[in-house]
């Protein structure tokens, strides 16, 4: 059997969160009741005019320098033609040969070094409107007795980002959606989430011997709506394909949704028409030629990416690739750790204690002040663990400082703890036994104790000396 | 380059038009004349005359992203042939005929 290398690009649509609409001042993004934003301009109504938001653009182009693209010196904008009721024009306005973002390139990091998928073009276009199937078979389309609409999110603005064919498996392309949607958050422009649908991603899959060059025919995989389901259809499509082909048949290029449930693809129904979209220029609309000083102003404004950061933070701080990935989690997260870790504190330690006690709080890193919660996480040897932990818990409120907790400091005394451990020794004679018969695992038991005792303010250092000392033969 | 009739067939049901026999040979005529017409353009030599997008040459109009107010219910369904509550009600849609956007 020969060996199969997967070919993956991807395609992947972005909701931008303008306050309004691509070209039309109707309110855009999520929530109203159904229908109260809608408009002549977005309804489609005869003689109404587009203008393009001018937010939407700029934001388009920000997303093109992270995307490391050539910003066109001229876009404009197409009419796709294609009748379904969620786009009332009968046509939707998007970009064709010209559009905004062309020829970048997206660096994914990763434990065993860098990737680079290129990014084929990045352009502007309006979101379809919601419909709702109503009555047959539960949700399924066909059947249905009729439909509706909700126009509110018709002509929203979208973002479609085109890969090139550089994916070599399911969890590249997983790792690469999650890193460019972190990018995207970061950048400000969408909150890009996949269960609400302002992130979408298709992907294109066909498969290859290894060593081929060329490609073969490949198909479309739509209707994943989360990071693990787009690697698990990705997956199970791979693996249609190298059965197909190794049983002497062929791949035939068409659309497909994962199910789910079944672990399985399964053909969209065929249009009885191949796509025709018979793209043209809208009239409607001039074109777009963004000015050098603005493209410049808007390089300028791209922050440092996760993708950079996670490599930076591996350097200045010596930390491991996944300690600086899970850190950068989000940008507020790894901000927190920078201003942690710049009061001199041990930079492993920081990582610990924020990848583990303090994100199993909860609570926003935004709103913790990093200079005290430095100060804490460099006393945290001289406090009981409980204070440590309810320090944590309280770090988002703004009147937090180290010093609350830092007075409750650890009996460390062996003068008042010597009487204890003597009278815990005392109390278990068997186990005292066993543990002089070379069950040395007991040590913790008796630690245990003390800790019970004290309610977790002995200096388990301290304690554990005294036991040592007392239990030695 | 001439219009078959295939062409035409193709065309209108992407138009989603149903022709007669008539209509079929009429339009396909037509067209014929149409695309001649408009032909006589490539009668000049134009390769260095890049295709015009717009007549105007006026570039970058834009909107700042400041809401405005949207239409009242009733008049947003005022021509609508069928409403649902607050919803539109269009006949079923057939997954042969899945969106693109």
């Amino acid at each position: 059997m020969p060996e199969w290398e997967p070919v993956i690009g991807l395609e992947i649509h972005v909701q931008l969160k303008t306050h309004t609409k691509m070209f039309c001042g109707c309110e855009s993004g999520f929530g109203g009741e159904p229908n109260t934003r809608t408009c002549p301009v977005c309804l489609a109504f005869p003689g109404a005019l587009p203008v393009p938001n001018q937010t939407a653009v700029e934001w388009t182009i920000k997303l093109g320098h992270a995307l490391n693209c050539r910003i066109a010196e001229r876009a404009i904008f197409h009419r796709k033609n294609y009748f379904y009721p969620d786009n009332p024009k009968g046509y939707q306005i998007s970009q064709y040969d010209e559009p905004l973002c062309i020829d970048g390139s997206f660096v994914v990091t990763g434990p065993e070094g860098d990737g680079r998928v290129g990014i084929v073009r990045a352009h502007l276009e309006e979101d379809a409107a919601k419909t709702i199937h109503v009555g047959g078979a539960t949700g399924r389309i066909v059947g249905s007795a009729h439909s509706n609409v909700d126009f509110n999110r018709g002509g929203t603005p979208l973002v479609e980002i085109v890969t090139q064919p550089d994916l070599r498996s399911a969890d590249d392309a997983k790792r690469f959606l999650q890193l460019l949607r972190q990018t995207i958050v970061e950048l400000g422009i969408s909150d890009a989430e996949m269960e609400k649908g302002t992130l979408r991603a298709d992907a294109n899959v066909s498969v290859r011997e290894l060593g081929e060059t060329g490609y073969r025919t490949r198909t479309e995989l739509k209707n994943m709506n989360s990071f693990n389901h787009i690697a698990r259809g990705i997956d199970a499509e791979l693996r249609r394909q190298i059965e197909t082909w190794e049983s002497g048949s062929e791949v035939v290029q068409e659309t497909l949704d994962y199910e789910v449930k079944s672990d399985r693809v399964t053909p969209r129904r065929r249009k009885e028409e191949a796509d025709d979209y018979r793209y043209f220029p809208e009239p409607d609309l001039v074109p777009v030629e963004p000015e050098a000083d603005l493209v410049e102003r808007l390089r300028s404004e791209v922050p440092e990416l996760p993708g950079a950061r996670i490599r930076r933070f591996e350097q200045q701080y010596e930390l491991s690739y996944y300690d600086a990935e899970v850190l950068n989690g989000s940008a507020a997260l790894a901000a927190l750790y920078e201003q942690v870790a710049l009061d001199g504190i041990d930079a492993k330690a920081a990582s610990n204690v924020l990848m583990n006690d303090f994100v199993a709080t909860g609570i926003d890193p935004a709103s913790v002040n990093g200079t005290e919660l430095g100060k804490l996480i460099a006393a945290r040897a001289t406090i009981p663990r409980e204070t440590f932990t309810r320090a944590l818990t309280e770090s988002a409120d703004p009147e937090f400082r180290a010093e609350t907790y830092l007075g409750d400091t650890l009996v460390a005394d062996t003068a008042e703890l010597e009487p204890l451990v003597d009278r815990i020794l005392a109390d278990n004679p068997g186990q005292v036994a066993a543990y002089k018969g070379g069950k040395e695992g007991l040590l913790g038991f008796f630690v245990g104790q003390v800790m019970k005792e004290t309610q977790g303010k002995a200096d388990p250092k301290v304690v554990n000396e005294l036991l040592r000392e007392k239990l030695s033969p | 380059m001439a219009i078959t009739r295939e062409d035409v067939l193709h065309v209108a049901a992407l138009a989603r038009l149903e022709l007669s026999e008539d209509e079929i040979v009429r339009l396909t005529g037509q067209l014929n004349d149409i695309l001649a017409a408009v032909g006589k353009v490539s009668e000049l030599d134009l390769s260095d005359v890049p295709p015009t997008s717009h007549p105007l040459s006026v570039v970058n109009v834009f909107r700042p992203d400041v809401a405005r107010p949207s239409l009242p219910l009733d008049d947003a369904f005022a021509n609508a042939p069928e409403r649902d509550g607050d919803l539109f009600r269009v006949p079923p849609t057939g997954a042969a005929e899945e969106s693109s956007a």
